[in-house]
């Protein structure tokens, strides 16, 4: 008999009961609710007259839809206030513990879960974003739902959920110098396509993942969904223990030792199967930028946006509607575009890292005129280390807006928009038309590469400044 | 609580030839503020449909009165990216009982069906012969019979079997919805629990 995957080996273990044909009873050892996708759950619970089933699996904190300055004011945005406060209500009348939004804890939902030592290896995680694959990173199966899926898991503590079939991308070498984890994901999604991804879970394996810091591994597996995927995770290892030791909601002591052993037999079998292998060269790897309105649409920052000739016709429809509302041009270079806005943030780069990325390349420089740059950290927490490590500092002096914690411009659910018609070179994960706001023109990019764009005012290969 | 059942209609449809439509252009997250399922239609494709005044855009499907109908048939891959419910609630919202497209995403393949809203996929080259279909004659009709898993063009009889997963089309057919399923499994979940231990 073959052996398992990493994938298998956790799904199985949560299985309750299969429906013949049909979709598995899947018990979820941790949920994650937020103010957007949670109340109308609540609301069905309440007419059923039913409890939280476990309310301690459940853990709750606002991001989506949160001010990000003058957080220690009531949120003036009427629907934005009514909504965040269900949340704190819906929390307290059920005993789920929330993380609001003057908690030292406080941040974007994907952010605070690993921060906190919620995250570990061996887990099944949901959460009402397709973004919960990000948890992936720490060798768990955590994928986004919809909210009668938020409900069923509040009502429940199990899903009804289809197994997905399996995918293994590897990438294999060393990362050049300025290519990122961000880059590698951009890479592969540029190839796998916006929806090659679908109906599997992905595995990302090979030296260049294991060599990527915890941050690192997050952005990868923060992306999967970006290719249709519904999570991707990584086999935890050295670098994943270390980053959970010591962390509030982390084992302690022997149960941290004892926790171990069980996480060092989360992997893929020698023998085990997957429906489809993809490996990639780390060499060929180069930092990415995207061009277009979907994420599959990158290319190499040096490099061009395919020609005409390059599309194939049954694509060529939507691949010229979406460089006409970038106002962009078949075979158009990259480098030396014209931006006006730079964002680094968002569960995909908003983390200590990623801060700390751009201020080493700031550091001593200044932003260019032409350019509004803003910096939203994860969560409070990174926000507070940032303050303590003189990375706030650095900064401001090279002109960027700190701003509080929340997923801000990532999906402009508050008022950090992008104006319409503007440029931006932005850390999310998110390039669709109007995402970052009504008109809003969106090129993904590595916190590298859009510290570069920051001080040129244009885009740049961020390898000829460092 | 159940939900809406569904057995077989036959309708026009309104034709989205558009590629890769995401769950943003759906509905954008500013208008994700709301705490009740109701009222998103008013927003369906919010950008696409009006302009930044809050005038209807002559060119989009629509607001071409012409094309209307219980299904929408749209391009490939739709409804990628946010997990957000509230793409399928709003397309159902509208008065859309069927989604008809060559490729779904996952996740809101999943919501659509745990709202009545009934996903139909298709091979590419049906799609296109669909789209012919309206262009042709925009009252051209359509049958979506789920029990057979049948979608047919009725004016040529030209027709293609669709998948479901059969519990879900149990569950389609019947009104039946997850959470009362899942309920009914209580004490096998929590005998799952104490196995854990």
């Amino acid at each position: 008999m073959a052996g398992k995957t990493l994938f298998d080996k956790i799904w199985d273990a949560h299985v309750v009961s299969q429906i013949d044909g049909g979709p598995s009873v899947l018990y979820i050892d941790k949920h994650l609710i937020h103010e957007v996708t949670s109340p109308q759950a609540f609301t069905g619970l309440e007419k059923r007259g039913l409890k939280v089933f476990r309310p301690q699996n459940t853990v709750a904190t606002p991001d989506h839809n949160v001010p990000t300055v003058d957080q220690h004011l009531p949120i003036k945005d009427q629907l934005s206030a009514f909504q965040v406060n269900k949340l704190t209500e819906n929390c307290e009348k059920y005993g789920v513990t929330l993380y609001g939004l003057n908690h030292p804890s406080q941040g974007i939902v994907h952010v605070i879960g690993p921060q906190l030592g919620i995250t570990q290896p061996g887990m099944t995680m949901v959460c009402g974003d397709s973004h919960t694959s990000t948890h992936g990173a720490f060798g768990s199966v955590a994928f986004g739902i919809g909210t009668s899926e938020v409900e069923m898991v509040l009502a429940t503590q199990c899903i009804l959920q289809p197994k997905p079939k399996k995918m293994r991308i590897s990438v294999e070498g060393e990362l050049g110098r300025g290519v990122t984890a961000k880059d590698v994901v951009l890479y592969i999604i540029s190839k796998v396509t916006a929806s090659g991804g679908t109906g599997y879970f992905i595995e990302f394996a090979g030296s260049a993942i294991r060599s990527l810091s915890m941050e690192g591994r997050m952005t990868v597996c923060n992306m999967s969904i970006e290719m249709g995927a519904r999570g991707g995770l990584i086999a935890p290892d050295e670098t994943t223990f270390e980053y959970i030791k010591g962390r509030e909601f982390a084992p302690n002591g022997a149960d941290f030792d004892a926790a171990i052993e069980k996480w060092k037999q989360l992997y893929s079998d020698g023998d085990s199967e997957f429906d489809l292998e993809i490996t990639y060269d780390a060499a060929d790897i180069e930092p990415m930028i995207t061009y277009g309105t979907n994420p599959g649409m990158g290319t190499k920052v040096s490099g061009a946006i395919p020609t005409n000739g390059e599309i194939q016709e049954s694509n060529k429809k939507s691949f010229l509607k979406s460089l006409d509302y970038m106002h962009f041009n078949p075979g158009d270079k990259l480098i030396g575009k014209d931006i006006d806005f730079v964002f680094v943030g968002s569960c995909t780069n908003g983390r200590i890292e990623d801060l700390r990325e751009v201020a080493n390349f700031v550091k001593g420089k200044r932003k260019a005129d032409n350019i509004t740059a803003w910096i939203v950290p994860g969560s409070k927490a990174v926000e507070k280390q940032a303050h303590e490590e003189g990375i706030t500092k650095i900064l401001e002096e090279a002109g960027f807006k700190l701003r509080q914690p929340g997923c801000s411009a990532c999906l402009a659910m508050n008022d950090d928009k992008i104006p319409e018609g503007k440029l931006a070179v932005s850390t999310s994960n998110r390039n669709f038309e109007g995402r970052q706001g009504p008109g809003a023109r969106t090129m993904l990019a590595s916190p590298l590469t859009a510290a570069a764009v920051a001080v040129a005012g244009k885009i740049v290969d961020p390898r000829d400044f460092i | 609580m159940a939900i809406e059942k569904f057995s077989k209609i036959q309708s026009t449809a309104v034709p989205l030839q558009i590629e890769n439509v995401d769950t943003d252009q759906i509905i954008p997250a500013r208008f994700l503020k709301a705490t009740t399922r109701e009222g998103f239609g008013d927003n369906l494709f919010r950008d696409w449909r009006y302009d930044k005044n809050g005038n209807p855009k002559p060119d989009f499907v629509l607001n071409d009165h012409l094309y209307k109908g219980k299904i929408l048939v749209a391009g490939k891959n739709f409804g990628s990216g946010s997990s957000r419910e509230h793409a399928a609630w709003a397309v159902h919202d509208y008065g859309f009982k069927v989604v008809v497209s060559s490729f779904f995403a996952d996740i809101f393949k999943n919501n659509a069906l745990n709202n009545g809203l009934l996903p139909v996929q298709i091979s590419e080259s049906f799609l296109q012969e669909m789209f012919q279909a309206i262009e042709s004659d925009p009252k051209a009709l359509f049958e979506v019979d789920l029990e057979n898993q049948e979608i047919i063009i009725s004016s040529s009889g030209s027709k293609e079997n669709f998948e479901i997963n059969p519990y879900k089309k149990e569950c389609l057919l019947n009104g039946y919805d997850d959470i009362d399923y899942l309920l009914s499994m209580k004490d096998k979940i929590q005998a799952f629990e104490v196995s854990r231990v």
